[in-house]
């Protein structure tokens, strides 16, 4: 270490930290430089770009059909949510209707995956917490809904699914049978994350009042989903701004005002719950009809800027598409939800500990790739 | 007083959460038939994936070593990153006629993303995805994979 | 002295080795290879205690978590740990360029050496005691309190901002939890008229002393389990570590066998501290006798101490693991809330309570 450094160090009685890009509980390679002062963070700095891919560039070389597989690996863990906001600019361009049977299915493996994403994340927010435990238990389930996906989609986590226009494939015949077993598997070890996490006192100290976060701030900050719920900012895409099938189902928005890293972690915990309340209100009643609209193989939106956004599992993703009427987009740009979210970690943690910085990031709920692009 | 009483309510509310927490675990740990984990080598032989499941592109052969793989490259043209390159020579037919083959079907695993655009966009449907999922290999090259057989031809099509 | 050998009792026979060695040899020699006897023994019993816990937490966490754990070095993994140990004997040994060398190396071995003096004062069955120390208690949790040391040197010498912070966590944290860890065990020396380890094993002949002392000793057992689960650094309280925070807090700079000594530390202080809670709480080796039910008792006894003690043991270590793998970390300023505000004081009134009980004589005796 230089000897300038330490010196000043020193003299202002802080230290700073390099926090990642290798660190166990970054969820992935974001570099945080702390500032300390004993534990207490006095500043964040987060470093992004170090698994920057340039997807928005990538895109401007790519037919609308093959962009949609690079949507996948933004938020690998709301990989069909991120997909259908590229179908719907698409589709939306193009002035097409695709059948009731699209936006139903649309709808549950939504839900599904949000369940996933959520289920993931309470995983690594136990494990981040220091509850190892957790993170098995909320794995064992995730790789149910693993396993539909994969008999319906064909793979796992980056599923390409949907396409401009409707689905890549029919959904399996054993889909409903097994979304329904999972619905009901689910609701019953719901109950069991409480006891084990939500309800524990070590938690609830940990996470209570810790990142206090006030609806203006949220706002002004740019934090959506329920993260931005938590602090009472009513950013529901699904329910604002309905696409698929969500103007057809009757949900709530959760909402918490309390601001904090317990109220987030609780919006979660109850948007599972509400998922699972919208997957069983359609899961019976798919409609019959085709799976896929009948496209033209090269897809030219006319010229024009268009914009879809959609609820991500981690908040509104958005696409901003500029068309000049060929079949690539002229430009092409991704809001993610994680990069917004971000901003507000130094807001949050300023004057907490460093233990307190790994909750808040743990309810912040970021993944990586979304953040870089 | 009240002080003291919330105090010790503090106390027994949290060794009653702490209990709630250590009853769900120690009910796992007395369940061993609950383990979910698989033992994967040892369970290979019976090892059964998804019918959709994508695990790599194949050209399915029959048994004539025939297959339905016209070299019209709109695969390739369809692939986001360059995993699949078709390779065609132009066949003289006794009558005369020109025309194109499949020459080599050249597809680069290490590429591949598995969108399925291939699969889905071939208008034969020559290409499907197989489920084999155990890809590693020692050496990078021999990723790219050649998909039609040695001397295959193009099926006939049902007069 | 003649041979005798039994496997309830130990006596006789430690007695004859030190009645052949003294006949052979003039009694320094003696007193010599009795000390390098034992000393053998001890390391040989250390690393396989310390091997198996591992393998034993790992297999408790990993049916906790739904897995199998640890499956393919010999049957069920049995030598998995073992082929770790190896693996941690052949790596490289990093030197940090920044280092204080001389604390640095020294800092492994203080807290080795810790937690293998404070075993030489369990008695593991009648007869096969190192040292009865007349102050046995009081000699354990000395030593135990020792290991800090090696603690902080290891964070301080590392040269690292992670380990010197995670060196700062144990010290707060070991020297505060130390004042529960003896309040608990005074309630129960107050119940035992004495500080001998032999002694209060022999006084629960009748009755273990948790159920002697009924309430007291019950709240006794219950502050020494958080406590001393605290002061080994583990379960909810592995702030030193705390893996998700301090990447691996006051070892993160140590490789190879340099980080193996501390991992066995780890296991070995929990090691010593359950055996402690089963000697002092639990009867040590003494059978489960209920007064009053002779045939009961008699097979009781067909049992034999050593599996008592271990059978004990085995039985608090699994209560350990079972918190490690349940509940989150506490945060740093929490975990001192809950000594001094809560632990503390509650063990203070519990002893007041305790020396009450015995001078009215309200236990449960015969």
């Amino acid at each position: 270490m230089n000897e300038e450094i330490i010196l000043k160090e020193a003299d202002e009685q802080e230290i700073s930290i390099n926090m990642g890009p290798q660190h166990p509980s970054t969820h992935g390679v974001l570099r945080l430089v702390l500032s300390l002062k004993g534990e207490m963070v006095q500043k964040v700095e987060p470093h992004c770009g170090y698994i920057h891919r340039g997807m928005e560039k990538m895109t401007e070389s790519m037919t609308y059909q093959q962009i949609i597989h690079l949507t996948d690996r933004l938020d690998y863990l709301s990989a069909h949510m991120n997909n259908a906001a590229v179908c719907l600019a698409v589709e939306k361009a193009l002035d097409i209707e695709v059948p009731e049977r699209v936006k139903v299915i649309r709808t549950i493996m939504d839900e599904l995956a949000r369940i996933a994403s959520h289920q993931l994340w309470w995983c690594s927010f136990g494990m981040d917490l220091g509850g190892l435990t957790c993170f098995f238990y909320g794995l064992r389930d995730r790789e149910k809904i693993l396993d539909i996906f994969e008999e319906t989609t064909g793979s796992r986590l980056i599923q390409s699914y949907y396409c401009p226009g409707g689905l890549m494939a029919d959904i399996h015949p054993n889909f409903q049978q097994k979304v329904k077993e999972f619905i009901k598997y689910f609701r019953k070890i719901l109950p069991e994350y409480d006891e084990l996490l939500s309800g524990n006192i070590i938690m609830m100290e940990r996470a209570k009042g810790i990142g206090k976060m006030s609806k203006e701030e949220a706002i002004s900050f740019g934090m959506t989903g329920p993260s931005g719920r938590g602090s009472g900012f009513s950013c529901d895409v699904r329910k604002h701004h309905p696409y698929h099938a969500y103007d057809k189902v009757k949900f709530n928005e959760v909402l918490r005002t309390e601001g904090d890293t317990y109220a987030r972690y609780m919006v979660r915990m109850d948007e599972m719950r509400e998922s699972m309340n919208i997957i069983e209100q359609l899961i019976d009643n798919i409609p019959d009809g085709d799976f896929a609209v009948k496209m033209k193989p090269i897809i030219k939106l006319p010229e024009g800027e268009y914009y879809q956004r959609v609820e991500a599992a981690r908040g509104e993703f958005g696409v901003y598409i500029i068309s000049k009427g060929e079949k690539n987009p002229y430009r092409m740009k991704f809001r993610s939800p994680n990069f917004s979210n971000l901003s507000a970690l130094d807001a949050l943690t300023r004057g907490h500990k460093i233990a307190d910085l790994i909750a808040i990031g743990g309810s912040l709920d970021y993944v990586i790739p979304d953040i870089d692009r | 007083m009240r002080e003291i009483y919330n105090y010790f309510k503090t106390i027994f509310f949290a060794l009653k959460s702490l209990w709630t927490g250590m009853k769900v675990t120690g009910a796992y740990f007395f369940k061993p038939w609950k383990i979910v984990t698989q033992q994967y080598p040892e369970n290979r032989e019976k090892l059964q994936m998804f019918e959709r499941t994508k695990g790599e592109l194949v050209m399915p052969h029959n048994e004539k070593n025939e297959h339905q793989c016209t070299g019209c490259g709109i695969c390739e043209m369809n692939c986001p990153n360059g995993t699949i390159i078709v390779k065609t020579v132009i066949n003289e037919t006794p009558d005369g006629k020109k025309k194109k083959a499949l020459d080599k079907y050249i597809y680069n695993l290490g590429m591949c993303t598995f969108c399925g655009l291939c699969v889905k966009t071939c208008p034969s449907d020559a290409i499907v995805f197989s489920n084999k999922f155990e890809h590693a290999v020692f050496n990078k090259n021999k990723l790219v994979k050649t998909l039609n057989k040695e001397g295959s031809t193009l099926k006939k099509r049902a007069e | 002295m003649p041979f005798t050998f039994s496997i309830y009792d130990f006596t006789g026979f430690t007695q004859w080795v030190d009645a052949t060695l003294r006949g052979a040899c003039s009694p320094f020699w003696a007193t010599l290879w009795e000390m390098v006897i034992v000393g053998v023994l001890f390391l040989a019993f250390y690393a396989v205690v310390g091997l198996y816990l591992v393998y034993a937490e790992r297999k408790v966490c990993a049916f906790i978590q739904n897995r199998v754990g640890p499956n393919r070095v010999g049957p069920y993994g049995f030598f998995q740990t073992i082929a770790d140990l190896i693996k941690l004997l052949m790596k490289e040994i990093i030197s940090i360029k920044q280092a204080d060398k001389l604390l640095f190396n020294l800092a492994p071995f203080i807290v080795i050496v810790t937690s293998f003096l404070a075993l030489a004062a369990i008695p593991f069955a009648k007869g096969l005691h190192p040292i009865d120390l007349n102050i046995g208690v009081f000699y354990v949790m000395a030593i135990s309190s020792m290991g800090v040391v090696g603690i902080l040197l290891a964070g301080w010498s590392s040269n690292s901002k992670y380990s010197l912070l995670g060196a700062m966590r144990s010290g707060a944290q070991i020297i505060s939890y130390e004042l529960s860890v003896g309040m608990s065990l005074i309630a129960i020396c107050v119940l035992a008229g004495s500080m001998q380890l032999s002694v209060i094993v022999e006084q629960q002949r009748d009755l273990w002393f948790i159920f002697k002392g009924h309430f007291p000793a019950i709240t006794a057992f219950i502050i020494y389990m958080i406590a001393a689960t605290a002061e080994t650094n583990r379960g909810p309280f592995d702030l030193a570590e705390a893996e998700s925070e301090l990447a691996a807090g006051f070892h993160t700079e140590y490789s190879g066998i340099k980080f193996a000594f501390f991992f066995l530390a780890e296991y070995m202080n929990m090691f010593i501290v359950a055996s402690l809670a089963a000697t002092i709480f639990w009867g040590g080796w003494m059978p489960l006798h209920i007064p009053g039910l002779e045939s009961f008792n008699h097979v009781m006894d067909f049992i034999p101490p050593v599996l008592w003690y271990i059978g004990k043991t085995a039985v608090i270590i699994l209560i350990m693991m079972w918190f490690k793998w349940t509940f989150p970390r506490l945060r740093i300023d929490q975990l001192l809330n809950l000594e001094w505000k809560f632990l503390l004081p509650i063990s203070l009134v519990n002893i007041l309570i305790m020396a009450f009980i015995v001078l009215m004589g309200w236990y449960i005796g015969l």
